[in-house]
């Protein structure tokens, strides 16, 4: 059964559009003119019970505002969202108790009082009963690491520590769909791993339906079998990670190191160059030239050490971004 | 209904606890509290020693009213004023998203999640206030309890009022103004509907109804006023309380959440 099925999904919405400097902002006061933003346009896909699937697009793609309809926290303009076999927008109390967002940017827990004052709150609010939450903030928090961080106030908590009890706070009525919007933003490395693996951990153990966002593509690849790929409103790829990268980067890396410094301007006819440092240099070349560009490099240049591997993943992303033109 | 009395009694010792973090606040509160009432006492009290009067309103039953709009004062400042101006700031920070993902009424939610001691020594010079000046008038103790009733109609047509005005931050995003021009308009019931000329009172009575909110509860302390006063102000009430609802429900249809 699917847990998640969005057909045909659309959100439209106006947005006030202001010139520049004291003129604009006069005539923005006055008079407003608005452009109609196709937030998201004619988005379909299903989520089954259980898996965990990044959701993959650049900054205003539609990520954010597709996941705000699947919580139902906005309207959409056309279409038709199903999660967990509710409608989201309706907000019936029997949907809200099975999901969860969690937003990297966004705080719920309250900012003077220990993280557990806010988790009673929510204990409250959910209906859970004071046994069912001690062993449910013990179960979390061991698995968090957090035991004795709770009840120190949430201000002086580090914001690794303090995502963390985001986390836990969200997690409280035991929902079995969560929306995670960025959940690492802002986290030093070890922290990222440690919200990764709970989230893996959390998954294997509930069961939990996951669909995630993040910038970090270590994340994604940490976590996600199957991405969604979203580029001004529209899905463009649906499918495993290991098939993005093959079918969408026909492109190797060449990492070069020379017997001596060229300028970037003598490198550039030898492929797409990514960056020169002193003596070393990375190009980015097209899987069919990749025999004569390094022949070529080898012919004429000073060739001390030449490797070739896959880019880094975030290029490939970022590649697909600007071109934004991949059929799914 | 038991569980929402449940929720109510954990947000408010939560309020409580988060606020009490700050302890001289509490002293400024109540130096500002007495301030303000001694403004207004001061006020009257000018007014009424060169031999003036508001037509039908004595000394003793001008301080009834000075008595109860710092009740109100004390109320607003309690129970309203920190949970109604916050709607502003969750619409513009996104916040509002936690809000509309529990699975309790999120006007609830809005309305009473927090509350503020600060308003506490309001409430007591105020009432303090009322007592002095009901002594000196003889009012019968009864009297007190019913009066009650319109003071309370009188609580609800502000409470409705202020959260439509929040509301509208769905659309404006940023309307503390408008809670502002409320807050003045308000103060308009420091003084008797009587003070007023007719084209005021006409204004503060059926545009902005703060008539009811303190000259309605004081006739009826003041045994002056028939049950028509107290009626009309339960019919606004439950009007404007059922209105404040539905326009809720409605501004939500354009909520489209601060983008992160």
């Amino acid at each position: 059964m699917s847990t998640i099925v969005v057909d045909h999904l659309s959100k439209i919405y106006p947005v006030a559009v202001k010139e520049a400097g004291f003129k604009g902002t006069l005539t923005h006061f006055f008079k407003r003119t608005y452009r109609q933003v196709k937030a998201v346009q004619d988005v379909s896909f299903q989520i089954e019970s259980g898996e965990v699937v990044g959701f993959l697009g650049a900054n205003g793609a539609g990520k954010t505002t597709a996941l705000k309809m699947l919580t139902g926290l906005i309207h959409p303009t056309s279409g038709r969202v199903e999660v967990a076999g509710h409608i989201p927008f309706q907000r019936r109390s029997t949907f809200l108790s099975k999901v969860t967002l969690v937003m990297g940017q966004k705080q719920q827990l309250i900012w003077d009082l220990p993280a557990l004052d806010s988790f009673k709150i929510n204990g409250a609010v959910y209906g859970i009963s004071d046994r069912a939450l001690n062993h449910r903030v013990g179960e979390l928090s061991e698995m968090l690491s957090l035991q004795g961080k709770l009840t120190q106030p949430v201000r002086k908590l580090s914001l690794g520590e303090r995502m963390k009890a985001e986390l836990l706070a969200a997690l409280l009525h035991e929902p079995n769909v969560l929306f995670l919007d960025e959940p690492t933003l802002g986290l030093d490395v070890n922290a990222q791993v440690a919200v990764r693996e709970f989230l893996r951990e959390y998954n294997q153990r509930y069961g939990a339906t996951v669909l995630l966002t993040s910038h970090y593509m270590a994340d994604i690849t940490a976590l996600c079998k199957r991405v969604l790929m979203i580029h001004q409103g529209q899905l463009i790829y649906d499918g495993s990670l290991d098939r993005l990268v093959d079918r969408f980067s026909p492109c190797r890396e060449v990492k070069v190191e020379f017997a001596r410094p060229y300028s970037a301007h003598e490198l550039s006819v030898y492929g797409d160059l990514q960056d020169v440092e002193k003596q070393s240099a990375r190009f980015l070349v097209q899987q069919e030239g990749l025999t004569g560009a390094i022949a070529k490099i080898l012919a004429d240049l000073q060739v001390v050490d030449l490797t070739v591997s896959d880019p880094p993943i975030e290029e490939v992303i970022g590649q697909l971004f600007q071109a934004g033109t991949v059929a799914g | 209904m038991g569980r929402y009395f449940k929720i109510l009694r954990i947000f408010w010792s939560t309020a409580i606890a988060a606020e009490l973090e700050y302890r001289i606040n509490f002293a400024i509160a109540a130096f500002t509290s007495l301030g303000g009432l001694a403004g207004s006492l001061f006020g009257l009290f000018l007014f009424y020693q060169t031999g003036s009067s508001f037509p039908g309103w004595r000394w003793e039953e001008a301080l009834i009213v000075v008595g109860i709009f710092t009740l109100l004062e004390g109320f607003s400042s309690t129970f309203l004023a920190p949970n109604l101006n916050r709607i502003v700031r969750h619409v513009q920070e996104g916040t509002l998203d936690f809000v509309l993902l529990k699975p309790i009424s999120s006007q609830f939610w809005l309305s009473a999640h927090t509350v503020s001691p600060w308003g506490v020594p309001d409430i007591f010079f105020g009432t303090a206030t009322i007592v002095y000046a009901g002594i000196k008038l003889g009012i019968d103790p009864v009297a007190y309890i019913v009066s009650i009733v319109p003071l309370v109609f009188g609580l609800a047509i502000l409470y409705s009022l202020w959260f439509m005005l929040g509301a509208t931050s769905i659309w404006f995003v940023k309307i503390y103004n408008v809670t502002e021009v409320l807050r003045g308009l308000l103060e308009a019931g420091r003084f008797p509907m009587a003070a007023y000329p007719t084209a005021y009172r006409f204004f503060f009575t059926f545009v902005v109804p703060v008539a009811f909110l303190t000259t309605t509860p004081a006739e009826t302390l003041l045994g002056r006023s028939g049950i028509a006063g107290t009626i009309a102000a339960g019919l606004l009430a439950i009007a404007l309380l059922f209105v404040a609802h539905w326009f809720w429900r409605f501004a939500l249809r354009f909520y489209t959440s601060a983008s992160s």
